[in-house]
């Protein structure tokens, strides 16, 4: 193999990983991004039934109910619009009334909000960004130390 | 007391840390010996002080001086002592001066053991090292002071975050930062090689050790961290491709590609640059990891609060580092000797391809991972980027690096014949292909590409075997003549068959956990049974449990299987009253194949109570597979060839090189 040649084998290899590499990428980014809504987003920009969202906000106090067999509702509200979210299996042990989630599921047919993931938290001063976004957008943000019962320390427990 | 002296000499390690800054870079420049010598008295005391600072910040901890802020902030007289320690880094402040002290250590060991370097290259090494510490030691002294003090002293600590009270976790972040820190090694070594203007094979020698102890504690870590999540937040998974967790596996398949390209480097003169480049994106990586889970900008499973100042300050050092060596490397790199262009087929092709390869997943990774952070700061729109993204793209680049790397070992330097190659790997094929099968037949109706991915588990692993059976000649030499051969083996060419070996081994477990395992959730009255993967549960009731700092509501729940008694299971939740948090403990049984795994939920209105279960397949194989390979790295590390410190460049070049 002379020179050229090899170069021009390895110029092919490398560009036909980058163009594997890629491809696979636009291929993913396709349907496997998704979208954060709040309650306000879905009443105003709706979601169509079997879309995957996330879907964030704060626990309404007293909403949560037991339904049996380990399926549990929820209101997930930003104090302007609220969606009420089904949920079967165990929350996570940081899951409260009147604090920041974040759930992943989908609308069903029926307009009815099922979660397959409700997203735990190592933190109890932890809110998730989007969340905290959201309630700023809806004016009702109050800021995250509200409910922590050491609210001075909030914003030193990072850990990797 | 000693807290205050452990601020003190923090600040005296800052200080010290400038001088050798400066005071050995400029040696190296005008070819002072007196100057450059400073380097390694310096780089020692900056780890003693560190290292006194650092005991100083424990003690307060071990004795709970709540008059310390972060000890009121995260202990508690009632902890055990074991988690009273691990509260030393389980917070921001601690965990930053964990990492300075690895920081330094790693720079003394260059000073302790890098007797063979030449002056102007050990100067400067350790000159970049310091610079490194000199941002960090001054973001910790002005912006995350771990020793700051409270008046009047409480009497009782806060606690810590009960996730955290868990013996595996108390160890992971030493390893992690070991592995990320490490990286700053091999990173010192780049940018000192370009200053330098010159890399040669010597060079790509002495940087491999350092590649090799940052890449193995990595490993560690992410498997330990890995096994955390697996078995402590209970939704039975062990990876969430969450940004937190690919903040640490970049750095790690950067760091695997650069094992990789120091060893053309060494052996063929060949991917100088290449290498370089890698060595300075590793680090690069590591720093962004840390810059993503200190500022919380990514919505993440494993996120903690955090402090979006800090997080700005990180990226202020991130920027300046990436970016100034990545100029520097711009400057210099075209002035390095490149070696020739080597044939396509060869030992150094295909590690090309290995890079290349692995390149690519450490980009798709990374566009997973900040994609959404550039899309909202572009358009403002919120989105995720989940598993699926993932698996669409990370995992056809390693099927893809999966299938190749058991033909590598087999090729020869300079130019092979890959029909001999193929020729030695029949029986792995065979033993791949007859896995295929198998698992087709034992999980039939099971995912359809699984028993394809069972099947390159065991290329990979037969593979392994393969070659270390080829090197030792069995089974065409007598057995003793094998085993002499087994013996005078070089050890890197066991860290090879073992890394690669465990690869597979880990590969099996994620195909097994992924695609085969089964889950129930069910509520159920004490005395109901529940069925999964051929075992019956029983609750046999709930009891309370007092622990040492919690109390906790028991499970007690009976294992039958083929109406054979196992034994008991006993899921808990643990309430923490000083910290006002509940946590759930699964319950696991493992026989080394298969964990059976229990988590005790919620009591329902009707008096139930929800039970989830899990049999996971081949689980337990994913940490045994990530062991293996770290034990890979530690026999590659005591290769007489690599020893820290080991020869001269001189010795080496006299050395018959051994035949590949």
């Amino acid at each position: 193999m002379t020179r050229k040649q090899r170069r021009a084998t390895f110029i092919a290899v490398s560009l036909g990983i980058l163009g594997l590499a890629v491809g696979l990428m636009l291929f993913a980014m396709r349907d496997n991004i998704v979208f954060f809504y709040s309650p306000s987003d879905v009443v105003e920009r709706g979601v169509e039934p079997g879309q995957r969202i996330r879907l964030g906000g704060l626990v309404e106090q007293g909403s949560l109910e037991d339904l049996g067999d380990a399926t549990l509702r929820f209101n997930v509200t930003d104090f302007v619009e609220t969606v009420t979210v089904t949920y079967r299996g165990v929350l996570p042990d940081l899951f409260r009334e009147g604090q920041g989630v974040v759930t992943e599921g989908a609308f069903g047919e029926d307009g009815n909000f099922t979660a397959t993931n409700v997203l735990a938290k190592h933190d109890e001063f932890y809110m998730p960004p989007e969340v905290a976004d959201a309630l700023k957008r809806s004016g009702q943000w109050q800021g995250e130390g509200a409910a922590a019962p050491h609210a001075e320390t909030y914003g030193q427990g990072a850990y990797p | 007391m000693i807290v205050e002296l452990g601020h003190f000499a923090l600040i005296l390690a800052l200080a010290v840390s400038i001088v050798q800054t400066f005071v050995p870079a400029i040696g190296a420049h005008r070819r002072d010996a007196q100057l450059m010598r400073v380097g390694e008295p310096a780089a020692i005391l900056q780890l003693a002080l560190i290292a006194f600072s650092f005991g100083a910040l424990t003690w307060a901890f071990v004795v709970s001086d709540f008059s310390v802020k972060l000890v009121y902030d995260y202990s508690h007289s009632l902890k055990p002592m074991i988690f009273k320690i691990s509260g030393v880094w389980g917070n921001h402040e601690g965990s930053m001066l964990l990492w300075v002290l690895i920081l330094a250590l790693f720079g003394a060991m260059v000073a302790l053991f890098g007797k063979n370097l030449p002056d102007t290259l050990r100067a400067r090494v350790l000159a970049v090292q310091a610079s490194i510490a000199v941002a960090f030691l001054l973001f910790v002294v002005f912006t995350s002071n771990p020793f700051a003090r409270l008046d009047p002293a409480p009497f009782e600590g806060t606690g810590l975050n009960p996730l955290l009270q868990d013996r595996a976790l108390a160890f992971h972040p030493p390893w992690l930062y070991a592995g990320y820190v490490g990286f700053s090694m091999t990173f010192s070594f780049a940018v000192a090689a370009l200053i330098e203007g010159r890399v040669d094979a010597s060079w790509a020698r002495w940087v491999r050790p350092w590649t090799l102890m940052a890449w193995l504690s990595l490993t560690i870590g992410i498997a330990m961290g890995s096994w955390w999540a697996y078995y402590t937040l209970g939704w039975g998974g062990f990876w969430f491709w969450d940004p937190v967790e690919n903040a640490s596996l970049m750095p790690w398949i950067a760091g695997t590609a650069l094992l990789h390209s120091a060893i053309v480097a060494e052996k063929r003169g060949a991917l100088k640059s290449w290498t370089i480049l890698l060595a300075i994106l590793a680090f690069s990586l590591s720093l962004l990891g840390t810059f993503l889970v200190r500022s919380g900008v990514l919505t993440s499973v494993h996120a903690f609060a955090v402090d979006p100042a800090r997080g700005s300050v990180i990226l202020g050092i991130l920027i300046f580092f990436v970016g100034g060596s990545l100029a520097l490397y711009a400057w210099r790199a075209p002035m390095l000797k490149t070696g020739g262009i080597f044939a396509p087929v060869s030992r150094e092709g295909a590690l090309l391809v290995n890079n290349l390869l692995l390149a690519a997943a450490t980009a798709s990774v990374f566009i997973g991972t900040l994609y959404p952070l550039f899309l909202d700061a572009l358009t403002g729109a919120k989105i995720t980027v989940g598993p699926p993204f993932f698996n669409y793209t990370f995992a056809p680049i390693f099927v893809l690096l999966f299938l190749l790397v058991p033909l590598g070992p087999f090729l020869g330097w300079k130019r092979a014949d890959i029909a001999a190659a193929a020729e030695r790997l029949y029986v792995a094929a065979g033993l791949a292909f007859l896995a295929l099968l198998t698992s087709f037949a034992f999980f039939y109706g099971g995912p359809f590409l699984a028993p394809f991915g069972m099947a390159l588990a065991v290329w990979l692993v037969a593979g392994a075997l393969s070659e270390i059976a080829w090197r030792i000649k069995l089974f065409s030499m007598p057995l003793d003549e094998s085993m002499a051969r087994a013996r005078r083996l070089p050890r890197a060419a066991w860290g090879t068959a073992l890394a690669h070996g465990g690869l597979g081994i880990c590969l099996a477990g994620v195909i097994g956990v992924t695609a085969w395992s089964e889950e129930l959730i069910t509520s159920v009255a004490p005395g109901e049974s529940a069925e999964i993967g051929g075992y019956t549960l029983t609750l046999e009731g709930v009891a309370l449990r007092d622990g040492p700092n919690f109390d906790a509501m028991v499970g007690v729940v009976r294992v039958a299987r083929d109406g054979r008694d196992l034994g008991v299971l006993t899921p808990e939740k643990r309430r923490f009253a000083a910290e006002r948090q509940e946590k759930t403990e699964p319950a696991i049984r493992t026989n080394g194949i298969s964990d059976l795994y229990v988590v005790l939920g919620e009591q329902a209105g009707d008096g139930k109570w929800v039970l989830r279960a899990y049999h996971n397949n081949l689980a337990p194989l994913i940490w045994i597979g990530g062991c293996i390979m770290a034990l890979g790295g530690v026999f590659s590390l005591m290769d007489r060839r690599l020893r820290v410190g080991a020869p001269t460049g001189a010795r080496v070049r006299l050395a018959p090189q051994p035949a590949e």
